[in-house]
């Protein structure tokens, strides 16, 4: 076992890890945060999205090891109220890629200069949904950033 | 398992001299996909890279690209001056998997890796990259496409990293960068393709039609010689030369031969004289 | 009203199966085979592992039958010394160590003597490899009207096609999993899954328990589609044996590989189409045959086939149908339900065929559904009268309309390296179970009076984000003048809940949603409001009777009865297969490129009459998330068997579509009330998957002058079949 500390949705955060854990493995099984999700353990799914540094990235792919001193924002640390649009939109039905796809859509309401260079598909596309065919997402990040916008 | 993460780039050579056997973690996106049930995996030694801040460096200096073994595919995407000196890696970096890959996985991760679906790699060989590699015996220099020797072969010893990619600044009048993918996003490529023209002369580089991504001779000597070309049937003896698809998962040998002659077909007809 | 449980799924508070807080237990694994068929010789325990560490657990561990309670019993839990498909269970392991269990299943070899196994459900078995009586056929049905034969003999044209369509894997985004543990002497399963009265009876059996000592509890639910409707008896089973054996709580949560290789899919299908028209194009006759691969068990194939089959004409009047369907033994993993439940299959076939008719024929493929759509009065083939005053060609105009179908079709092709297509489909979806299905299940739901005078919808319908708990909520809160925080909808705990029958079929908010509505009358009518008392009154008169009747329960309740003037014949199939159809008209817009041979759809507008739309959002949603899976379908999603086991079982070799792959999915409903249906709904579920894959095609076909008959149509087989049309083509101007 090693010892993790990172800062984790704005607080630091101390915890024993096995080194073979994943960033997934801490906060779901170690940490108790089972909002972030695995659905595939590939890379492909998106639904363990959280941010690293800022950034999103697949929570399955991370050694949990490489987090020591990072910032971990997971699907815990978001405002319900910012959520509203997607919630307004359809942008959730199961709910099981919801998590990752809040994250994304949360970071790019973040980062709206993105958008000059990305479209919203794209920027979405690393999250799989098999409900809502995603014009609910890509309707509900788009209010969210008209909101965000009007604001 | 064990992890080391060295904070120095000496501290890392040393140790993988010290065990060669160990295997070196970048962004993880190749290593960790279905970590769990990789169990014979798990009782390997791992070196970290991440900590090793000389390692993240992108710097365009004396005519060149210089981008450090732990330069993302978003960290290009968002670099200043990368879409006018090199748009192609900026094109790749954009169709590898989707935000959340590019925003962790490493291009000298993707050389390593040396699958021959990648998509870093053919781009960077199309600019003619040399990889930098480090171990405590002193650095070499090996270009890109003298880099892989076979099927996920490469000529990195186990005691080398990987530290740096250089690639030259010129200026191309061709640039062409072509993702075949099962689906229009966060896809493996069934047929990748990377042209450039400049002063050096003409770069095909093929992915996913050969155990590597290589460069295709055959086609840069007919674009050399100004061969006429009146359609992609035109280029398949050539093809035939330079690549060996097969059929497997996710295509066709018949396939990519096909889309491959395709695409340099129309891609090159406006720009190339010789094709008609 | 918004998603009840939505804000809960957006913030990740939500708990579903694998999240759940669990104390001192153990996981499970399965250990499965590595055959298609044969004798079970050895099973090998590796060195290196402490084996008694493990709980370990086989066939002989069953307390009752070795079956899988479902239509036939001739699944086992757990192989008894012999397998048929490759990935059958044959052993289980629990340890409190997640990867020493991982590395224990690894070190378990099976050992197989193999016998020769049916692994093409399209060429008659040979003798050796017969498995199932005396032809490897699971099931026959056959509905028959008028004289075929006679009518093709006659008829001016006849156009034959066969299509095909592959396997299709549900990828619901939560993977397959269950908890058992013992409460005292009750057995406690929760789990992801769309029936839990179908849970419970395959416990009971197989485990020789009796309803009281057998509690089965839906978790949320990451997607089902069909997919959670059967398979978790299985996990369910595997769980509680582990946990009876142990005495410990036991986790068995599937990873995405084994959930892909392992459970259940679409079945794959071959219908061959003989169709009679005249030259302007009225049907005269409609021959047609069905052949779908069951795999290795019964399953519920015979009711997928049956369902295929009432759907395979299509929505078209025609005087002379006859339609044969086999479900056929196939060593293959056994497929299952999945939305749609064998209707996307034959839809897919009648549509692609509908249009190699019209192109046979020179008519216009939108003017030839015109011509034949069905008008009020005209039957169905089983028979059945279509008078429920729906205007079907209205249906297929607006969606012409939306699409801008004719300046389109005029236009499109022409372009570069590129050419552009427009493809319609016409369909319809039976709501609810076939034929006596419904008055078989004989669907409870209670509504009960809380002390607080708030009321209690319980039922054993379940969430898996179709939105049943809002609707529920908003039927029931409408149908008693309360606000929606007054409902509360139980979980489905099947210790709590009567038994409403499954989540499937479309049948929740058309069929049970109007039980809801039943049940809270009989509410009103048990607190003795004189039928009048509803919101306030209601509440204090629910109050006043719990002070009058401290600690008792004030339960009004509903149970199934069949629609007035519906009669259904299993033995001949005729009859009224449906108490209501949903009709829909679907046009897809595609570019594909000559280079490549990708195909993008560009544009999809989807038209549909479904009685009343109970939920704006709701409904769009589900229209726009079968779309998508349809499009996948046609178009991807494509299950790579290598002897009898899916090659691709990942997700990045089985592509499922991304953002990037759908375009904006236009949605538009029209009205026609049902009478039986709550608040007016039809089924809205599986419609939207019965669609996109016949649009999608009959758009290629339009694009290229191709008439591609098999999905899913990949680049590969498109450039294929494009470029031997082409050869052939230049072969005859030669
Ligand atoms: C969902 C998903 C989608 C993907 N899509 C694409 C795609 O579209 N195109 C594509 O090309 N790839 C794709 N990949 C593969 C992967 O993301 C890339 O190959 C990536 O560049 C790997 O970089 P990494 O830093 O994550 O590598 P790691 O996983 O950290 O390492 C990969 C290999 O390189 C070695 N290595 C890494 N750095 C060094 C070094 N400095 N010196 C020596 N050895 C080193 C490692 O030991 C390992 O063998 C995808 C992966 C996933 C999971
Ligand atoms: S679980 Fe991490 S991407 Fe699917
Ligand atoms: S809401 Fe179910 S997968 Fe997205």
């Amino acid at each position: 076992m090693i010892t993790l500390a990172f800062t984790l949705n704005g607080a630091p955060a101390t915890v024993e890890i096995d080194p073979a854990d994943r960033l997934l493995d801490v906060l779901r099984e170690r940490l108790g945060l089972t909002g972030t999700k695995e659905g595939c353990g590939e890379g492909e799914c998106g639904a363990c999205t959280v941010w690293l540094d800022g950034l999103p990235v697949n929570s399955c792919l991370v050694p949990a090891y490489q987090v020591r001193g990072a910032r971990v924002h997971t699907v815990e640390s978001l405002d319900p109220a910012a959520l509203e649009p997607l919630l307004v939109h359809g942008a959730t039905q199961c709910g099981a890629c919801t998590p990752g796809v809040a994250m994304t859509a949360c970071w790019i309401v973040g980062h709206p200069e993105i958008l000059a260079s990305h479209s919203l598909r794209e920027l979405l596309a690393g999250n799989l949904c098999r409900c809502t065919g995603y014009d609910g997402i890509v309707a509900g990040v788009q209010a969210a950033l008209d909101a965000g916008a009007r604001a | 398992m064990t992890v080391h993460q060295p904070g120095t780039l000496r501290e890392a050579l040393d140790l993988i001299a010290g065990k060669p056997e160990a295997v070196p973690v970048a962004g993880a996106t190749d290593l960790l996909v279905h970590w769990p049930a990789r169990v014979a995996e798990h009782d390997r030694d791992y070196v970290d890279l991440s900590r090793i801040a000389e390692l993240k460096a992108i710097a365009f200096r004396n005519g060149e690209l210089m981008l450090g073994a732990l330069a993302t595919y978003w960290d290009v995407i968002h670099a200043g001056r990368m879409k006018e000196g090199f748009p192609l890696l900026v094109a790749a970096a954009r169709q590898v998997g989707a935000v959340q890959i590019q925003a962790r996985g490493t291009w000298a991760g993707n050389i390593v890796n040396a699958s021959p679906a990648a998509d870093g790699v053919p781009v960077l060989m199309a600019y003619d990259a040399v990889v930098v590699l480090a171990s405590r015996a002193g650095q070499e220099e090996v270009p890109l496409d003298r880099f892989y020797t076979g099927y996920k072969q490469t000529r990195r010893r186990p005691d080398q990293l990987v530290v740096a990619i250089r690639i030259p600044w010129r200026a191309h009048d061709v640039a062409v960068f072509e993702k075949v993918g099962g689906r229009r996003a966060q896809a493996i490529a069934k047929v990748g393709l990377a042209i450039a023209h400049s002063a050096a002369g003409w770069r095909v580089v093929a992915a996913s039609v050969a155990p590597t991504v290589r460069r295709c001779t055959a086609i840069e000597r007919l674009l050399t010689d100004g061969t006429p070309v009146r359609g992609p049937d035109d280029l398949h003896p050539a093809i035939e030369r330079d690549v060996t698809p097969i059929d497997d998962l996710r295509s066709t040998a018949a396939y990519r031969k096909t889309v491959m002659a395709r695409l340099l077909y129309d891609d090159l007809r406006g720009v190339c004289p010789a094709f008609s | 009203m918004h998603r009840r449980e939505g804000l809960a799924k957006l913030t990740g508070r939500e708990r579903y199966v694998d999240d759940l807080p669990l104390d001192d237990f153990l996981w499970g694994a399965t250990v499965r085979s590595p055959a298609s068929r044969g004798r079970v010789t050895a099973v090998r325990f590796g060195r290196g592992i402490d084996w008694s560490q493990f709980v370990v657990v086989d066939s002989q561990d069953l307390p009752g039958p070795n079956e899988i309670l479902l239509i036939e019993r001739d699944q086992p839990v757990l192989a008894a010394g012999y397998v048929r498909h490759v990935h059958e269970p044959v052993l289980l392991l629990a340890h409190r160590d997640r990867v020493a269990l991982r590395r224990a299943v690894a070190a378990v070899t099976i050992e197989v003597a193999p016998e020769p196994a049916a692994l093409d459900f399209r060429v008659p078995p040979r003798p050796e490899q017969i498995q199932y009586g005396a032809d490897n056929v699971l099931k026959h049905l056959r509905i028959e009207k008028g004289d075929v034969e006679r009518a093709l003999a006659t008829a001016p044209v006849v156009v034959e096609g066969v299509y095909e369509t592959g396997a299709q894997e549900h990828v619901y985004l939560e993977p397959q999993g269950m908890i058992a543990h013992m409460d005292g002497d009750v057995l406690v399963v929760r789990g992801s899954m769309q029936c839990p009265y179908y849970v419970v009876k395959a416990l009971t059996h197989a485990l020789n328990r009796d309803e009281q000592h057998v509690r089965v509890v839906q978790t949320p639910t990451g997607g089902g589609f069909g997919g959670k409707e059967e398979y978790p008896s299985t996990i369910a089973l595997h769980a509680a044996l582990l946990a009876l054996k142990s005495g410990r709580p036991v986790k068995l949560v599937y990873d995405r590989t084994e959930d892909m290789a392992a459970t259940t899919k679409r079945h794959p299908a071959r219908v061959r189409h003989r169709t009679g028209v005249t030259r302007d194009g009225k049907l005269v006759a409609q021959d047609i045959e069905v052949v779908m691969d069951g795999g290795a068990y019964v399953t519920l194939s015979p009711v997928v086939l049956s369902r295929g089959i009432i759907h395979a004409a299509g929505p078209y009047a025609c005087e002379h149908v006859r339609i044969d369907g086999r479900a056929m033994f196939t060593n293959a993993v056994p497929f299952g339900a999945f939305r749609g439940f064998g209707a996307p299959q034959t839809h897919f076939a009648g549509e692609r065929h509908m249009d190699v008719v019209a192109h046979r024929l020179g008519i216009d493929p939108a003017e030839l559904r015109r011509r034949n759509l069905l008008r009020d009065g005209e039957r169905t083939a089983t028979g059945q009268v279509v008078n429920d005053g729906t205007d079907r060609v209205a249906v297929l105009e607006r969606a012409l309309a939306l699409a801008d179908y004719d300046k389109k079709r005029a236009a499109n092709k022409a372009g570069g390296t590129t050419r552009r297509g427009i493809g319609i489909a016409t369909f319809h979806h039976g709501a609810g179970f076939t034929g006596s299905g419904e008055v078989m299940l004989s669907s409870r739901v209670d509504v009960a009076g809380l002390p607080d005078g708030r009321i209690e919808v319980l039922s054993a319908n379940i969430e898996m984000g179709q939105g049943t708990i809002t609707v529920f909520t908003a039927l029931a809160a409408a149908r008693l003048g309360l606000t929606p925080d007054d409902v509360v909808v139980a979980e489905a705990d099947t210790a709590r809940v009567p038994n409403s029958g499954p989540t499937v079929a479309s049948r929740t908010s058309m069929v049970v949603g109007r039980l809801v509505e039943r049940a809270c009358d009989d509410l009103r009518r048990r607190v003795n409001t004189g039928g009048r008392g509803k919101g306030e009154g209601l509440k204090r008169a629910i109050m006043d009777w719990h002070r009058a009747h401290p600690g008792g329960r004030l339960v009004g309740s509903a149970t199934y009865e069949r629609p007035p003037g519906i009669a259904w014949d299993d033995h001949t199939y005729t009859g009224d297969a449906y108490g209501a159809f949903a009709w829909a008209a679907y046009i897809a817009e595609v570019e594909v490129d000559l280079r490549t041979y990708t195909t993008r759809v560009t544009d999809f507008v989807a038209v549909q009459e479904i009685g009343k739309v109970l939920h704006e959002t709701f409904a769009r949603g589900q229209v726009q998330g079968g779309v998508a899976q349809g499009i996948g379908w046609a178009l991807l999603e494509d299950c790579k068997w290598q002897d009898g086991a899916m090659a691709n079982a990942q997700l990045t070799n089985y592509l499922i579509p991304t953002t990037e792959d759908l375009p904006p999915i236009r949605v538009a409903f029209l009205e026609n009330p049902y009478p039986h249906g709550a608040q007016g709904a039809k089924g809205l579920g599986e419609l939207p998957i019965d669609g996109p894959a016949p649009a999608v095609l009959n758009a290629v076909a339009d694009a290229l002058g191709v008439e591609p008959t098999t999905i899913p149509l990949t680049p590969e087989r498109l450039m294929e079949i494009a470029e031997r049309g082409a050869r052939n083509a230049e072969q005859r101007r030669q």
